[in-house]
């Protein structure tokens, strides 16, 4: 059970009052809110240990480049990954896919290859491939997805085949927060030799996230959305496909050598090791240690418990949400198969004059496509609203987005 | 010389077929724009002094009370703007 009370402590901005209401904050999927204790940490890192990682032999470019490789490990314990060579520090959840893309793809993919994804994916998961494919040739395949927002398993099984090199799916819907089952197509495409490219950032926040359990070879997610900072996210790869692939980016940091050859005119390159070989520049430091306490928040609150309190959440929401007459809810309504997302319309409405009618009362949602236009497609929606819940929402607070959301009946 | 612009802080085009625009006015100059659009524009709906649905030039258009409006079924953001300048100027 989590201590509510004590945890909405932790989060500065929920004292807030937006047009003379109590902040109300249900648009956790798109970021999440900060507690105190990764605040301090960041503020803490500026104050005490600032320099750059790996530069230097003075003591605070140690110390930083100590913090700096502890958060590494510690986003390799949270998903239970080998260690730190097999994490590396991107901006977020985009930057993750388009490093797969541009990195491992621009080198594996041929024209006669598939790349399967599924129509519930987040436009950083079609993109990217879509984009590449324009280049390489390939097909870029899509799995289907069910009236209720689940994903279309024997679409999914029909579209893979031995020309398949990948397939790039998402855990949880940013839409519908419908889970889908990864182990089981992990194991599907490693039967035709596939990789699994997982899109996490709606899951690793929300579950807990094994990434042997699940047997996949590449997790992207983003420290925004777990209560770190911005401009900080993770891509786990397995370390022999890490390995193989050629870096991203290239610069300083993510080299061994450059050495000038005065015979051939040019410059021989050696890469740097796991993880380093995939972040060139200066990193982003102090949002790698802001992850850490992010973490270590998570871990303290317990991620079965956070994964409960928002079933809890969801379910009364669904509940409560069903009593409005023009309300029309999407995606599956069993909370065995979702995560604390909630996409609905209100007949006669627009999703963006609900957003600023639930806005008037200091309620935060979201409105629009939530970057999944495919996905809203599919349900003949032009775009729709979407709550979304985190470890500080309450029970209370759905109450109140209920009474108001029933004021929309006035319009 | 004034122009709408001092009155509005951000204009978000939203995407997708039917393109809606939410206006957000100057934190500092809401009032003003309030009162001035409720002047010239027709009001067809009031929420409790909190929502006005309204008309202008034939174009609907809903107004909040924290400092937004939202506008569609317009050609563009060209015709926003002239609209906004008929409104505010």
């Amino acid at each position: 059970m989590l201590d509510l009370d004590k945890i909405r402590k932790d989060f500065p901005i929920l004292q807030r009052r937006i047009n003379d209401h109590p902040l109300i904050y249900f648009d956790s999927a798109a970021t999440s809110q900060k507690p105190r204790q990764v605040i301090e940490a960041i503020k803490d890192f500026y104050e005490k240990y600032n320099a750059n990682v790996h530069r230097a032999v003075h003591t605070l470019s140690q110390e930083a480049s100590e913090l700096y490789e502890n958060a590494h490990e510690e986003v390799a314990k949270f998903i239970n990954a080998k260690g730190m060579e097999e994490i590396i520090f991107v901006r977020g959840t985009t930057e993750a896919i388009n490093l797969v893309a541009y990195a491992w793809g621009l080198q594996n993919l041929k024209r006669e290859d598939e790349v399967l994804v599924t129509l519930m994916e987040h436009h950083s998961n079609i993109v990217p491939w879509e984009n590449l494919s324009r280049v390489k040739g390939f097909k870029v395949k899509y799995a289907e997805v069910n009236d209720d927002g689940t994903l279309n398993y024997e679409t999914f099984e029909n579209a893979i085949s031995d020309k398949t090199r990948i397939v790039c799916l998402s855990h949880v819907s940013n839409v519908t927060g419908v889970i889908n089952d990864v182990k089981r197509v992990a194991k599907i495409a490693h039967e035709y030799g596939s990789l699994v490219l997982v899109d996490g950032a709606q899951s690793v926040p929300h579950l807990p996230v094994d990434v042997k359990d699940l047997d996949i070879d590449l997790l992207a997610f983003s420290g925004h959305k777990m209560l770190g900072p911005t401009g900080i996210g993770v891509l786990y790869g397995r370390r022999e496909i890490l390995e193989e692939m050629e870096p991203f980016h290239g610069g300083g940091e993510m080299i061994k050598e450059v050495t000038f050859d005065t015979m051939t005119g040019r410059c021989s390159i050696s890469w740097n090791d796991l993880p380093w070989k995939f972040e060139a520049g200066t990193p982003n430091i102090c949002g790698g240690v802001g992850l850490m306490a992010a973490l270590k928040y998570l871990k303290d609150v317990g991620m079965e418990n956070v994964k409960a309190h928002e079933k809890t959440l969801t379910e009364y929401a669904i509940i409560h949400m069903q009593e409005c007459d023009r309300v029309k809810i999407y995606g599956p309504r069993d909370v065995r198969v979702k995560c604390g997302i909630i996409p609905f319309s209100v007949d006669g409405l627009s999703s963006h004059d609900v957003a600023l009618f639930l806005d008037s009362y200091g309620i935060m949602i979201r409105s629009g496509f939530h970057c999944a236009q495919p996905l809203h497609e599919k349900f003949k929606l032009k775009s729709s609203v979407r709550v979304s819940f985190y470890i500080y929402n309450t029970h209370e607070e759905i109450d109140r987005f209920v009474e108001v959301l029933k004021e929309t009946g006035q319009f | 010389m004034v122009g709408f612009e001092d009155y509005v802080a951000r204009i978000e085009e939203t995407c997708g077929e039917e393109k809606e625009f939410v206006v957000i006015f100057r934190y500092d100059k809401k009032h003003d724009a309030i009162t001035k659009i409720l002047e010239k524009a027709a009001v067809k709906k009031s929420i409790s002094r909190i929502i006005f649905e309204l008309t202008f030039r034939n174009v609907s258009f809903r107004l909040y009370g924290t400092g937004k409006a939202i506008f569609r079924n317009l050609k563009g953001k060209d015709e926003l703007k002239k609209v906004l300048s008929a409104l505010l100027l």
